[in-house]
């Protein structure tokens, strides 16, 4: 279980977030949505200890997340940002073993091996794994950081708008991964999502920030909703059903 | 991987080369002589070539970034503050006032005392940013510099001649008593800090993935900076500056070795940076009769490199 407790975040006298409690459901994709600026990212990065809170605590497990060995806690939870870009010769398969470091600290046991091999099938990463990242296209490389944090092996996986920049392809392969992590491996999954329809279609809950708040929370198809929608982003929504899932359409243009 | 294990042979076998060739190139009447002459400056050259290797490779992983060397920091305007400051207070008598081994010694503490402070100033509220870090030290790095530069003008220029002699790297008159102190922290430093060497592999991903695998990205931040001034300072204060022959040497290494690794760069760049500073000598020796320093050839070569990489580079 990961859950936080009143966690405010202000730079300077901008609050951007503002006394926050949520606990997130095990098992599940949580998906976070909000207009740029409300804090996703901000949130993520806290939960993640990449930055630390004014006020409030982050526990995993039942247990605060401040009290962890940062190695230990990084074989409970892991964290992918939106902007990878480094300048190292790295094959996909050496970025993956990175992955196993919590366990290893460099030196890879042969379950650490087995774990990288069995990694690589998950993400249809086997042909791949000699390529140096640099030879990658944009979607190949988001695939294969995030067979890094699988590799991790972690329970909870936080990551940070994964499909930027992704071609409708590719975006649909990795939700399409992160569903089998929660159904096959039973992952929990919490995600910052800027496209309404995947929110809708591949999460099971939707916290949807607002001024700083979360001002909704619940089953993806209560919180996608047109008023809720409207609220939320200030244009309208126009909401349709397909194969039982909610499709927003807000090209609206016309009115 | 073969073509790597094939370049370290290569740049291995240059190395060694070079050196021997270096000791006994037309040895002369009075071998002897000429030998432990040599020795003590191929001595110093490799001193030299560990530390910039280490350092540089170690700073331009911290800072994700590897078109910038330590001297950024401002470790060789402190340096050049001391040498005149030394040569204001005293004038020609500094040599007395200070003698060589007090200077060297003086010049470490200054140097890893200045990149204390530094850090002082910053990590109280942790390190959010490493080119804030970079931005203070440049800055200071300018003042100390534009400092030492007043000094300058006022002094004698007879005197000014002593400091001139400081500001040029120069590996003809090393002293045996400092080389022996050099090697002792450069081992003695290499020792204590190559056992975390993997952990500059999980740095390099930056600070996020570092924190994210687990790494307290904070302390070993620390570590590797201490680690860098020690080195810095002890180069610098052996032979003069000589930091920016580390963007040259670090950007062949990247060139020649197809590795991640820095367990495996840095001794490789410390080769290259070998090969590099020996021929750089024989060039002075030889080719321009003294009549150049050594730091104005790696200068003109390194500065050429330098603005060939940006160039070539799209983005920075």
């Amino acid at each position: 279980m990961i859950e936080i407790k009143n966690i405010s975040k202000h730079y300077g006298d901008h609050v951007v977030l503002n006394d926050i409690s949520l606990r997130f459901p095990k098992g599940k994709i949580t998906s976070l949505i909000g207009s740029n600026g409300t804090g996703k990212s901000t949130l993520l990065s806290i939960m993640s200890r990449l930055l630390v809170q004014d006020n409030g605590e982050v526990f995993v497990n039942e247990k605060k997340n401040t009290d962890y060995k940062s190695a230990v806690l990084s074989q409970h939870l892991s964290i992918l940002k939106q902007f990878n870009n480094i300048e190292l010769k790295l094959t996909v398969k050496e970025l993956v073993s990175f992955g196993r470091f919590p366990y290893s600290q460099g030196r890879l046991s042969e379950e650490d091996h087995e774990k990288i091999e069995e990694t690589l099938g998950f993400l249809d990463l086997i042909e791949l794994q000699d390529m140096y990242l640099e030879a990658l296209s944009g979607g190949q490389r988001q695939r294969a950081y995030l067979a890094m944090v699988v590799a991790q092996d972690t329970e909870y996986i936080l990551l940070d708008e994964p499909l930027n920049n992704l071609d409708m392809r590719h975006s649909v392969q990795i939700m399409k991964i992160l569903r089998k992590l929660t159904e096959v491996l039973g992952k929990t999954i919490i995600v910052v999502l800027h496209d309404i329809n995947f929110a809708s279609h591949y999460s099971d809950y939707i916290a949807a920030l607002k001024n700083g708040r979360v001002k909704y929370f619940g089953k993806a198809n209560e919180i996608i909703n047109e008023d809720i929608l409207k609220d939320l982003f200030g244009i309208s929504f126009c909401i349709s059903q397909s194969n039982g899932k909610k499709l927003c359409n807000y090209f609206n243009h016309f009115n | 991987m073969r073509n790597n294990s094939r370049n370290i042979m290569l740049i291995s076998s240059l190395a060694i080369v070079s050196m021997v060739f270096y000791l006994f190139f037309s040895l002369g009447n009075s071998w002897e002589f000429a030998l432990h002459y040599r020795g003590m400056k191929l001595a110093a050259i490799v001193v030299v070539s560990c530390s910039v290797a280490y350092s540089t490779v170690t700073f331009q992983t911290l800072t994700t970034n590897r078109i910038l060397t330590p001297s950024i920091m401002g470790f060789e305007s402190v340096f050049m503050l001391l040498q005149t400051l030394l040569v204001f207070i005293y004038a020609s008598e500094s040599f007395k006032a200070v003698n060589n081994l007090e200077n060297f010694l003086l010049s470490i503490v200054c140097m890893v005392g200045f990149a204390f402070v530094l850090y002082m100033l910053i990590y109280r509220k942790g390190v959010r940013n490493m080119y804030l870090l970079l931005l203070i030290g440049l800055v200071l790095g300018i003042l100390l510099n534009t400092l030492s530069s007043f000094l300058q003008l006022l002094i004698d220029p007879n005197n000014f001649f002593i400091v001139q002699g400081k500001m040029f790297a120069s590996f003809s008159n090393i002293n045996q008593d400092l080389l022996a102190y050099a090697l002792f922290i450069l081992g003695i430093t290499i020792l204590l800090s190559f056992r975390y060497i993997k952990r500059l592999n999980i740095l390099a991903l930056g600070r996020d993935q570092a924190i994210n695998l687990g790494l307290n990205y904070n302390k070993n931040i620390r570590l590797f900076l201490v680690v860098i001034a020690v080195l810095v300072s002890v180069s610098t204060a052996l032979v003069g500056p000589v930091l920016f022959l580390g963007l040259l040497v670090s950007n062949l290494t990247y060139e020649i070795l197809n590795t991640y690794k820095h367990e495996v760069i840095i001794p490789v760049c410390a080769l290259v940076t070998l090969v590099v500073l020996v021929g750089g000598q024989f060039l002075t020796e030889y080719i321009f009769e003294l009549s150049t320093p050594i730091s104005t050839i790696i200068n003109f070569i390194g500065g050429i490199y330098f603005v060939y990489l940006l160039i070539r580079r799209k983005k920075l």
